[in-house]
């Protein structure tokens, strides 16, 4: 162990002294800080990071490159993952163009990300909550909010965050950050109630260098409660690039000075998330912590629809590079290769989608306009003497 | 009945909420076996076990994150933010998150979370330890702020408080926590948050605080009588929501007002509560509503602190400015 002691001896540049101490009836040696540690330290340092290799079973050609962790789904399984993707993808399409014609509000497109949204959640369960960020939308779908309720969410009505009875989830978080240290409350809120569930959340690259960040995965850590951070590294914060953001050469190294386990995940391979995340659950709910998974990913579209322009950051032989990467291309592949899937179940599946979208839109437009009174309404349990006035207010500027 | 300091009677409701209901945790920063750096939950974590109170490391922020969590899974959390000087760590989970949770899930969840902390000045602490914030939650729709000024408020707030299904800040003047002793209840009590107190009734002048400088006005308002000036005192309690009808039904019946609070006068409680009174009252005014506050600096050094923090005197003095109006 390696003790750089300032006050003690002053800095040792090149000293090579060791000295003992006691500490708790142990005998510890001091280290002094040389050159030849510097050079150790460095080493550490680099033989950290060199363990985060990328996790992988399926590559972008379809082919299994880890048999040993192919996670265990049957074929009704593998297909209802791969319809899930087929169905976010139409959905994203559908919404970018929705909201080019004024009938969405704020809307972060998923495209390249499904394998990391969608196999993640596809390993979770019912009872398991999740805190996702502002793109995390596919995975609430997949949770059990209706459809329509995302759209509402998108066009900003309260009822898109109303999750229905049953459906463990926050709406999407704005604040990058803030759903790290909240996501370690329900974990611990979940062993202390000793429930075998855990709780999840997601953020992206720029998430990572937040305060809260650190201060969710170590809190979690601490108390070893069962939580699942998610980091999808897409590269960009809207435009700044993750080499900006940090020197750490992997973000799943940074579980390490939390003292939890950490994993890197190609994040365009979607049996790879699911089985690093069915990995992170089962230790989770047998009292074994929490876990930071980072998958590698790629947004093909904008940060946001509102007037982002990602070729002021990105050019277009990355884009292409990770197109090459897609995860539907490659699950498909491997589908396939299996019999499982043919050209008519993914145009089923996009038929599906398209007719529920157009259902769902319709139902959000006819959904009721939301009242200042509601707002005022929804403050407080029992209203204050302010909000009781302004109450009334509202209610007569309504009635006219 | 017992004789209880304000620290005490503190302890003594948080003892009361955790023996009754289940779900109520406590943790910060030294809470359990330290038992917290002004001793607020001594005893607490060895009563109660590790599960119910306990120490958390040592990051505002994620304290706030953790009781929102905690809320999440049915918990009722009632953190300690160690100062309040370290709001500035946790604000985001305070006014960004817990202030809206109810607001933004559409009433499907709330955050039933009582945030403790010590605030106020007069004790010489280290800068960023003592200052008088309040004004910062109290801005935040969403919260409710309380600040108790005697052992038996601070009690009966406080149960209030945890039971409140909406996040309350809590805050307790760290001048008050053990300078004096009065009787309070062993049995548990409640007193209603968003109703004020009229500690002292009269008919010349109305004198409106809270905290710590509800006694600055109680030693004004005795010297002010032999000057032969009746005054009355609102102990508002509760500066988030204001008790708008006990202040007007006062100002109408003394016809003049003076606003102290121990904050810097910029912005601020004192500011809304002379808004409202002009807006509500103005007729009834035979002066202007003056305030007496700190001024408009950071929170002073400690060596300054005693002349830098409003006292009595300056309370006479505004009293008679409005007087001789």
């Amino acid at each position: 162990m390696f003790y750089y002691n300032r006050s003690l001896k002053g800095f040792h540049n090149n000293a090579q002294t060791n000295e003992s101490f006691t500490l708790n009836g142990k005998e510890k040696n001091i280290i002094y800080v040389g050159k030849e540690e510097v050079r150790i330290l460095k080493h550490n340092l680099q033989e950290i990071e060199s363990k985060f290799d990328m996790f992988q079973v399926l590559d972008e050609h379809g082919e299994i490159v880890n048999e040993e962790y192919v996670p265990d789904l049957s074929d009704d399984e593998l297909k209802e993952l791969m319809t899930r993707m087929v169905y976010t993808r139409v959905l994203d399409q559908r919404s970018i163009a929705l909201n080019r014609q004024g009938r969405l509000g704020f809307y972060a497109p998923t495209a390249g990300q499904e394998a990391s949204q969608i196999a993640s959640q596809f390993a979770l369960e019912k009872e398991d909550f999740i805190l996702p960020g502002y793109r995390d939308v596919p995975q609430l779908i997949w949770h059990g909010l209706p459809l329509y309720q995302a759209f509402l969410f998108s066009k900003g009505h309260y009822h898109g965050n109303q999750m229905p009875e049953g459906v463990n989830a926050l709406s999407p978080q704005i604040i990058i950050g803030a759903q790290y240290v909240q996501a370690t409350g329900v974990a611990l809120g979940m062993k202390l109630r000793g429930k075998k569930s855990v709780a999840v959340t997601y953020t992206g690259d720029g998430g990572t260098s937040q305060g809260d960040f650190y201060e969710g995965i170590n809190f979690a850590g601490a108390y070893q409660a069962p939580a699942i951070f998610f980091v999808q590294n897409n590269f960009f914060a809207i435009s700044v690039p993750v080499e900006l953001q940090t020197n750490a050469k992997t973000l799943a190294q940074k579980a390490v000075a939390a003292g939890i386990e950490g994993y890197q995940v190609d994040g365009m391979d979607p049996l790879a998330v699911y089985a690093a995340t069915e990995y992170a659950r089962k230790k989770a709910t047998n009292g074994d912590g929490p876990t930071l998974i980072e998958t590698i990913t790629y947004r093909y579209g904008p940060h946001t629809m509102a007037g982002d322009d990602p070729t002021r950051y990105r050019t277009k032989d990355l884009d292409t590079e990770w197109e090459k990467r897609d995860p539907l291309v490659r699950f498909r592949t491997y589908l396939e290769n299996k019999g499982l899937w043919s050209e008519e179940d993914e145009n089923g599946v996009i038929e599906r989608a398209k007719e529920e979208i157009r259902e769902a839109i319709k139902q959000a437009d006819a959904y009721p306009k939301q009242k200042v009174t509601e707002l005022i309404e929804n403050m407080y349990e029992e209203l204050p003497y302010n909000l009781e006035e302004q109450l009334k207010e509202y209610r007569e500027k309504e009635s006219k | 009945m017992a004789q209880m300091t304000m620290i005490q009677a503190i302890t003594d409701a948080m003892r009361n909420e955790l023996k009754k209901d289940e779900n109520v945790l406590i943790f910060g920063e030294d809470v359990g076996k330290n038992g917290g750096v002004f001793r607020a939950t001594e005893g607490l974590q060895k009563e109660f076990g590790k599960d119910r109170v306990f120490d958390t490391p040592l990051a505002e922020s994620a304290i706030g994150g953790l009781s929102i969590g905690l809320a999440l899974e049915g918990y009722r959390p009632v953190p300690e933010i160690q100062f309040f000087g370290f709001l500035y760590e946790v604000m985001d989970s305070i006014n960004g998150q817990m202030a809206r949770m109810r607001y933004r899930t559409g009433n499907t969840f709330s955050s039933p979370i009582t945030v403790r902390s010590p605030f106020g000045g007069g004790v010489q602490t280290p800068e960023l330890h003592a200052d008088s914030l309040e004004g910062l939650v109290a801005q935040q729709p969403g919260l409710k702020v309380v600040i108790p000024s005697t052992p038996y408020d601070a009690k009966g707030l406080l149960i209030s408080a945890i039971r409140d299904n909406d996040p309350v800040i809590f805050l307790e003047h760290m001048k008050l926590y053990r300078s004096f002793r009065e009787e309070v209840p062993e049995e548990e009590y409640t007193i209603e948050i968003g109703k004020a107190n009229v500690k002292r009734e009269g008919k010349d002048v109305t004198l409106i605080a809270y905290g710590a400088m509800v006694h600055a006005c109680l030693k004004a308002a005795t010297e002010l009588e032999e000057k032969g000036i009746n005054a009355e005192v609102i102990d508002l309690r509760t500066v988030s929501p204001i008790d708008i009808p006990t202040i007007i039904a006062s100002v109408e019946k003394t016809n003049r007002a003076v606003v102290v609070q121990e904050a810097q006068r910029q912005a601020g409680v004192a500011a809304n509560i002379v808004a409202e009174i002009q807006e509500r009252a103005i007729l009834h005014l035979e002066a202007p509503v003056l305030r007496v506050t700190a001024p408009d600096t950071v929170y002073s050094f400690a060596a300054a602190e005693e002349i830098w923090l409003p006292d009595h005197k300056d309370i006479m003095e505004k009293v008679e400015a409005v007087m001789n109006f």
